[in-house]
């Protein structure tokens, strides 16, 4: 069997930054992985600015960002497959990839780094009621549809969902010439980030609906139209309160989940943000295999993915060097009252660095809050938080020496200031 | 002029095709749809029922019996995904265990294998079943198939045996002439000798073309839950509840993907077309769903639809000649056991009823299987390896969720019975039927048809007219 110290599942800004990482510290046997049939991943459809303002001080397109973490694959000639597609990641590291050049190919790895992205949440998946017309697609491939082969999805839209990719697709679409007649959102606040509301939706007069959702589709062969209803606090539509909007498509924008199933399979455990388990290495519970970027949990800006595969790729890279022993004692990390995920879900303090750092998401918007810190029932930190919202991923550091002992639990959550 | 002339290509529709290829008689299959079995015969439970449950003696019973035992050969011929899995019905009270030895009974009446279980011997096999069970009847020629497959393999050897299919072409009028009929459609004029009337959900109203009936077709709603196939084991048989009025109930069934299916619900509506699910109707199947397997994974849950099956008036397959004209065969109102019943109600129209009016020469070139399909999923490495070295499409995976290769999807745009749309595409190869349902894989599928059909992207359809993914293209600069 062939063999490669460190092989990495995806070509995306993680996969390429912990590429990059795992180099500087002295890896040269890299191979990226990538199905599509050039590098950069979702960052190629991604044709608006906003990014790279964190890691290049400067603000880009995403293929511009793309294009910036190529040229460091290339300076550095770090080996990379396009159209190639892996199949099987084994517990012992065995990967598994397809090509039309080579066919399928056994590939004994040292060290992996999954780095595979996310997938969008869909019609299916929430089952909105009525009929299954086409015109309804989620809010990525519109812009696939869009940015790269340059076709229309529609021309009378409806948006399902707040997330930042149906923002943004809101805005493109118009540009373009199609009507974009409303966004809904279920819940009672918008799940994107607010430059994005302000500069996708306010700036175009296109109004936003929260505490709404679809309740019916209607249409036998293209949508014909989308019936909206107000929810109630379940989150059930409630009845006398729909709206019509007579429209050929609905595009949704109603989550993003890491695409894990190849760590599923080979029998990492799960976290609660849906991708592996971590440790703040970013190793998952199987030895060598790392996890990073919105395979791990959904990010809202690529700089974020970037600088945590950073750290994936050179902990991949200590591992192979045989620098990072994993010890036999270890701290949970759990997610208390209002959190939704906290990453990473354990620590090592014997490999940990000096600062650890959280990043969670709080479960709705909140004002006036405290996010404590309790290890082993103790508060250990406490941190004031005039505003929090769901749609910006929270990162907070705290030293290790805060913690006393290298077992236990650290819980973190939501408190409302006393007022 | 033609023979036989085949009104509907469903189950029904493509198994009497395919039985009449045999012979040296002309036919014609006319599908108002854009794909063979595209209505009922996709939209079910995906079960070849064993027998046990029709009334002794009725059409449903024989031809259930029948086509159950000619299921195993026909799949092989056909390459048709097929497991012998077995099913069992449910007793969760004990006052439900009389009707255990009622089904009993009846399924010796229809000549089914059948046995009762213990209380004991149902949580052995089925670890997930509810704890609560009482026992179950066993009948283990009961089983899964998938339907896509079943229908389109079907007529696809019907086609490579020589009988031509019509896709998206809608009969408006049937004139009996003196020794033949005339059949229009929405495209053009036919004659034939023969017309056999295998309209589904339509076929009331194609009968109605020629005599008046005194049966009608109504349409019955079934809506069900599909489950992503990582649970694996979630259950190992057909789980049916006790039947009741309503038909077979809600029932818990893997399918031959690895997916599991929950559902049907049963409910009368009067548009046939009506393929909407709705929030109150799928909540009362997951609670029923429950008294079964109270802990179905429902998050794993990747779509969700409603299929209409052609309930007649009659309460029983109608396989029978017209009042008027012997040469008018109606083969309607095949509602479940329909899919597993459809070889033998092929076969019994081709030799028994167009039997008697045509002769039946068989044809010296008939060949009963089809050429077989590359499954690169189920090879060994080696095996998968040579295939690609011969063929490097079958080494690029475009699927994410299904792993489907682009060999896979050429090989269907190349069959006699084409996939003309990005849904046949994906009945025929899954590639869309995964977790993300096609987000990744139905753009490069958009442009695979495009590019096989020497279309444009945007004329590549869904399933129906008018059903375009893409609307326009974006103004290029000059």
């Amino acid at each position: 069997m062939k063999t490669k110290d460190l092989v990495i599942i995806g070509g995306g800004s993680a996969g390429m930054a912990a590429a990059v990482a795992a180099y500087d510290k002295g890896i040269r046997d890299i191979l990226i992985l990538e199905r599509n049939e050039f590098l950069g991943g979702i960052l190629n459809q991604c044709i608006h600015n906003g990014f790279g303002l964190t890691l290049f001080k400067e603000e880009l397109t995403g293929p511009e960002f793309a294009s910036r973490l190529i040229e460091q694959i290339k300076e550095r000639k770090i080996e990379y497959k396009l159209h190639t597609y892996v199949t099987n990641i084994s517990h012992d590291k065995v990967v598994t990839y397809s090509n039309a050049k080579e066919g399928v190919v056994e590939l004994q790895a040292k060290a992996i780094v999954m780095a595979a992205g996310c997938y969008e949440r869909n019609a299916g998946a929430i089952g909105i009621p009525g009929d299954r017309p086409a015109g309804i697609l989620t809010a990525g491939q519109a812009q696939l549809f869009l940015n790269e082969y340059g076709y229309l999805v529609g021309k009378r839209v409806f948006i399902l969902g707040s997330g930042d990719i149906g923002l943004i697709m809101a805005r493109r679409l118009t540009l373009e010439g199609a009507k974009v007649l409303g966004v809904a959102e279920i819940c009672a606040w918008s799940n994107g980030l607010n430059r994005n509301m302000v500069q996708c939706l306010y700036d175009y007069n296109i109004p936003l609906y929260l505490s709404h959702t679809v309740s019916k589709i209607v249409g036998k062969s293209r949508l014909e139209k989308v019936i909206i209803s107000k929810v109630d606090e379940r989150m059930q539509p409630i009845p006398g309160t729909e709206m019509e909007f007579d429209c050929d498509t609905l595009v949704l924008s109603i989550g993003l989940v890491p695409n894990n199933d190849l760590l599923n399979n080979a029998g990492a455990a799960k976290g609660r943000s849906r991708g592996a388990l971590v440790n703040e290495n970013f190793e998952t519970t199987i030895d060598g295999i790392f996890s990073c970027g919105n395979v791990l949990h959904v990010h809202d800006l690529v700089d974020n993915v970037a600088m945590e595969a950073t750290v994936a790729g050179r902990s991949a890279a200590d591992y192979i060097l045989g620098n990072l022993k994993r010890g036999d004692k270890k701290i949970a990390v759990q997610a208390g009252d209002g959190i939704g995920y906290v990453v990473p879900g354990e620590i090592d303090l014997s490999s940990a660095s000096e600062a650890l750092e959280f990043k969670f998401r709080v479960r709705k918007p909140s004002k006036n809050v405290y996010i404590v810190y309790k290890f082993n029932g103790e508060v250990v930190k406490k941190v004031f938080k005039p505003v929090i919202i769901p749609s910006e991923m929270e990162i907070q550091k705290m030293p290790k020496s805060l913690l006393k002992n290298d077992q236990g639990t650290i819980e973190v959550s939501l408190v409302q200031k006393e007022e | 002029m033609e023979d036989i002339i085949i009104i509907g290509a469903g189950a029904v529709g493509c198994f009497i095709a395919r039985s009449l290829s045999r012979y040296e008689l002309s036919t014609l299959v006319i599908e108002k749809e854009n794909d063979v079995g595209d209505v009922t015969s996709m939209a079910n439970s995906a079960i070849a029922h064993s027998g046990y449950d029709p009334v002794p003696g009725s059409n449903k019973a024989k031809f259930n019996v029948l086509g159950n035992r000619m299921m195993k050969e026909v799949c092989q011929d056909l390459d048709v995904a097929y497991e012998e899995c077995g099913t069992l019905t449910v007793a969760i009270y004990d006052s439900q265990l009389p009707m255990l030895d009622e089904l009993l009974e009846r399924a010796k009446e229809n000549g089914v294998p059948a046995k009762i279980l213990t209380a004991e011997e149902v949580k052995a096999m089925e670890p997930n079943i509810n704890p609560e069970v009482k026992g179950a009847l066993l009948c283990p020629t009961g089983g899964i198939v998938n339907p896509f497959e079943l229908t389109a393999h079907a007529m696809e050897n019907a086609c490579d045996n020589g009988v031509k299919l019509h896709l998206g072409e809608e009969v408006t009028d049937i004139k009996a002439e003196n020794d033949h009929f005339l059949v229009k459609t929405t495209k053009g004029n036919y004659e034939a000798k023969i017309v056999i009337n295998a309209a589904g959900l339509h076929s009331d109203d194609i009968a109605k073309m020629i005599e008046p009936i005194s049966w009608t077709i109504h349409p019955r709603k079934g809506e069900y839950y599909v489950l992503n196939h990582y649970a694996k084991g979630l259950v190992n048989h057909v789980l049916f509840p006790l039947p009741s009025e309503k038909g077979k109930g809600i029932l818990v069934t893997m399918t031959t993907s690895g997916n599991y299916l929950v559902g049907p619900s049963s409910e009368f509506v009067d548009d046939k077309e009506d393929l909407s699910t709705d929030t109150l109707t799928l909540a009362n199947v997951k609670e029923q769903a429950k008294m079964l397997v109270p802990n179905i994974p429902f998050p794993e849950q990747i779509r969700c639809y409603a299929g209409l099956r052609s309930t007649p008036s009659t309460h029983d397959f109608i396989i029978e000649p017209s009042k008027a004209y012997e040469s008018f065969i109606n083969v309607a109102g095949i509602e479940s056991p329909g899919l597993v019943s459809s070889p033998a109600i092929g076969e019994y129209v081709a030799k028994d009823l167009v039997g008697k009016l045509l002769p039946l020469k068989e044809k010296s070139d008939y060949q009963k299987t089809i050429r077989p399909y590359c499954h690169p999923q189920k090879m060994s490495v080696a095996e998968r390896n040579a295939l690609i070295a011969k063929d490097p499409r079958y080494g690029e995976i475009i699927c994410d969720c299904e792993k489907v290769s682009i060999g896979e999807i050429e090989d269907v745009l190349s069959r006699s019975v084409p996939a003309k749309t990005v849904k046949a595409v994906k009945k025929r190869t899954r590639a869309g039927f995964g977790k993300c349902q096609g987000g990744f894989c139905q753009p490069k599928v958009i442009n695979l048809l495009a590019k096989h059909y020497g279309i444009s992207p945007i004329e590549v359809l869904y399933d129906k007219d008018d059903s375009q993914i893409v609307k326009e293209e974006v103004k290029k600069e000059a």
